[in-house]
């Protein structure tokens, strides 16, 4: 053991041994700086104050719950409280305004319009796209061609309880599929499939069929129920409207075909477990405003600046909360 | 200060060093993993959780295979934002069967803790084959050979097996009928009988062709399956009982 007095200098690097020798090899004392030693020392002391404070030690029937009684549920319901607040000024008048009301108002408006455009982002836009224009399969939001209607009541209908959705309240209906489950033959299906295409005036990439008159039968007496005489749709039941050239799933000629065969069900969630009643009319109005809102006799250009509010609320869009 | 430079009184002393070292690791160990042993005491009870079904394992384990969780978290954390984004922040019960948990720690795509039921099935199976068809911007990247591969279920009654052994609640019943049942699933009422899937698992069950390709079981089915179910268990009325702070 090494005597205090007696302290040895390695020669070579100056620094004191720590007396210790093997085979002739020494060993140098070179301790932790001091400073690094005070910190450690007073981040122990720091734990110490932090488990008596805060939820820390796992006990049966759960954990030390600290003098302060802090949780991560309190504090995220403290933040929500405040955001809400903040938002109670206009939720108050919102909550029970009709549509009527909402669109006359250009508080509660330009209120619907910022409201709707950042939940848009963060679930509209993922099927509809981020300028809501839809996609195969989706459709764009911001003509007016509607499926289901395009009024403010329709469109919250549909956000709030879906298409083929799981909600018993869902709209809901079903196109058969008239090849694969046998309704129509193949040349019935092709014919049938030139008169859709002639609907809108298109030809399809077969050319001009001279003869529509099987194809006028079939639709008259397959898809007229549902798609209209002339096919022009029927938003009873979702039924697209034929006679235009806006296609949810293609306009090409084996696009329609494959939809005679196998028919399409697109699917809409329903998001009333997912979103609160205010948010889901606030995104009906943003929706509404888009460009293929239809009238429900409301008079929007009286009061409202519509165009202003709508360029604001593009604006104002959040940040992205991606991380 | 002389107690510091009591250290060397360890270092010179091997027998005292041991000991002390072992007294370290000792604490160290008591404190991190005893608590371990007693899980109830942090994860509160909540209804409606329930293992998954063995179609939904199997996708599970697609999710794991494919290393989605380095970019997908499956943890709502109790943060305003993430609220209003993802919806209900996550329960400690609701991972309480996944083995390992799915959490995971780092987001380039968003968080998937309840994406179950918020986009349609065709939707998933388009996505999973090729993201920039609906999310341009997306940098995921396309699992589309999902829809060509048959999902492996020969061995799932395995998995349940080693799951049941771990603690999570599988009865022989439904170890017995793994393979039947996540056919049953894959097929939907139509074409299958599912009375048996929904005694074991409960009547909300997904059941139905998730790929729209009913000549196959594939790992599009089993993983849509999965993705469906995420997050949608918790009754949340009961779960109030649990929350802190209101």
């Amino acid at each position: 053991m090494a005597d205090k007095d007696k302290k040895e200098i390695d020669k070579i690097s100056g620094v004191e041994t720590t007396g210790h020798e093997w085979d002739g090899l020494k060993e140098l004392n070179n301790p932790l700086p001091r400073w690094w030693v005070w910190v450690w020392l007073v981040c122990i002391l720091w734990a110490v104050w932090y488990w008596v404070l805060y939820p820390a030690w796992p006990v049966p029937g759960g954990a030390t719950e600290g003098t302060k009684g802090y949780t991560q549920f309190k504090e995220l319901a403290q933040s929500q409280k405040e955001i809400l607040a903040r938002q109670q000024e206009y939720l108050d008048k919102f909550e029970n305004a009709s549509f009527d009301q909402i669109m006359n108002d250009q508080e509660l408006y330009a209120f619907a319009m910022a409201g709707g455009a950042s939940a848009f982002k963060d679930n509209c836009a993922t099927c509809h796209g981020s300028g809501a224009e839809g996609s195969k399969g989706y459709p764009n939001l911001n003509d007016d061609d509607w499926l289901w209607g395009g009024k403010l009541s329709d469109i919250y209908y549909t956000i709030k309880y879906g298409i083929r959705s799981v909600d018993e309240q869902t709209r809901i209906s079903q196109m058969p599929a008239f090849g694969k489950d046998g309704f129509l033959d193949r040349k019935e299906i092709d014919a049938v499939v030139s008169y859709v295409l002639a609907l809108s005036g298109s030809v399809g990439d077969h050319g001009e069929v001279e003869d529509y008159s099987l194809g006028k039968k079939v639709f008259a007496q397959n898809c007229a129920t549902c798609h209209g005489d002339n096919g022009q749709g029927n938003r009873e039941f979702g039924a697209p409207n034929l006679s235009d050239k806006i296609w949810l799933y293609g306009g090409k000629r084996e696009d329609i075909f494959y939809t005679v065969y196998n028919s399409r069900a697109g699917v809409m969630p329903t998001w009333k477990n997912r979103l609160d009643e205010n948010t889901i009319k606030e995104l009906a109005v943003y929706v509404h405003q888009l460009g293929g809102g239809e009238d429900e006799n409301y008079d929007m250009s009286s009061q409202v600046d519509k165009e202003k509010v709508a360029d604001d609320a593009k604006q104002e869009q959040p940040q992205s909360t991606k991380e | 200060m002389s107690f510091l430079d009591k250290h060397d009184k360890l270092e010179k002393n091997s027998a005292l060093l041991l000991i002390f070292m072992t007294l370290a690791v000792l604490v160290g160990g008591l404190v991190e993993i005893v608590p371990l042993f007693r899980m109830e005491t942090v994860i509160e009870p909540v209804d409606g959780v329930r293992p998954y079904t063995p179609l939904e394992l199997a996708g599970q384990n697609i999710y794991i295979r494919e290393g989605c969780y380095n970019c997908h978290s499956q943890m709502i954390r109790p943060l305003r934002d993430e609220v209003v984004r993802y919806g209900h922040y996550s329960l400690a019960a609701e991972s309480m069967y996944d083995h390992p948990f799915q959490w995971g720690s780092k987001r380039t795509g968003p968080d998937l803790a309840r994406v179950g039921g918020k986009y349609s099935d065709e939707w998933h199976v388009t996505h999973l084959v090729e993201p920039r068809d609906l999310v341009p911007e997306s940098i995921m990247p396309s699992y589309g050979f999902l829809l060509k591969r048959g999902a492996k279920l020969h061995d799932l009654d395995d998995h349940l097996r080693t799951l049941q052994i771990l603690g999570v609640p599988y009865t022989d019943e439904m170890i017995e009928n793994a393979q039947k049942d996540a056919v049953a699933q894959a097929t939907g009422e139509e074409r299958a009988d599912i009375s048996g899937l929904q005694a074991r698992y409960g009547q909300s069950v997904n059941a139905r062709d998730f790929d729209n390709q009913p000549h196959m079981v594939s790992e599009m089915d089993a993983l849509v399956a999965y993705l469906q179910v995420l997050g949608t268990m918790v009754d949340f009325e009961s779960a109030k009982a649990v929350e802190g702070g209101e």
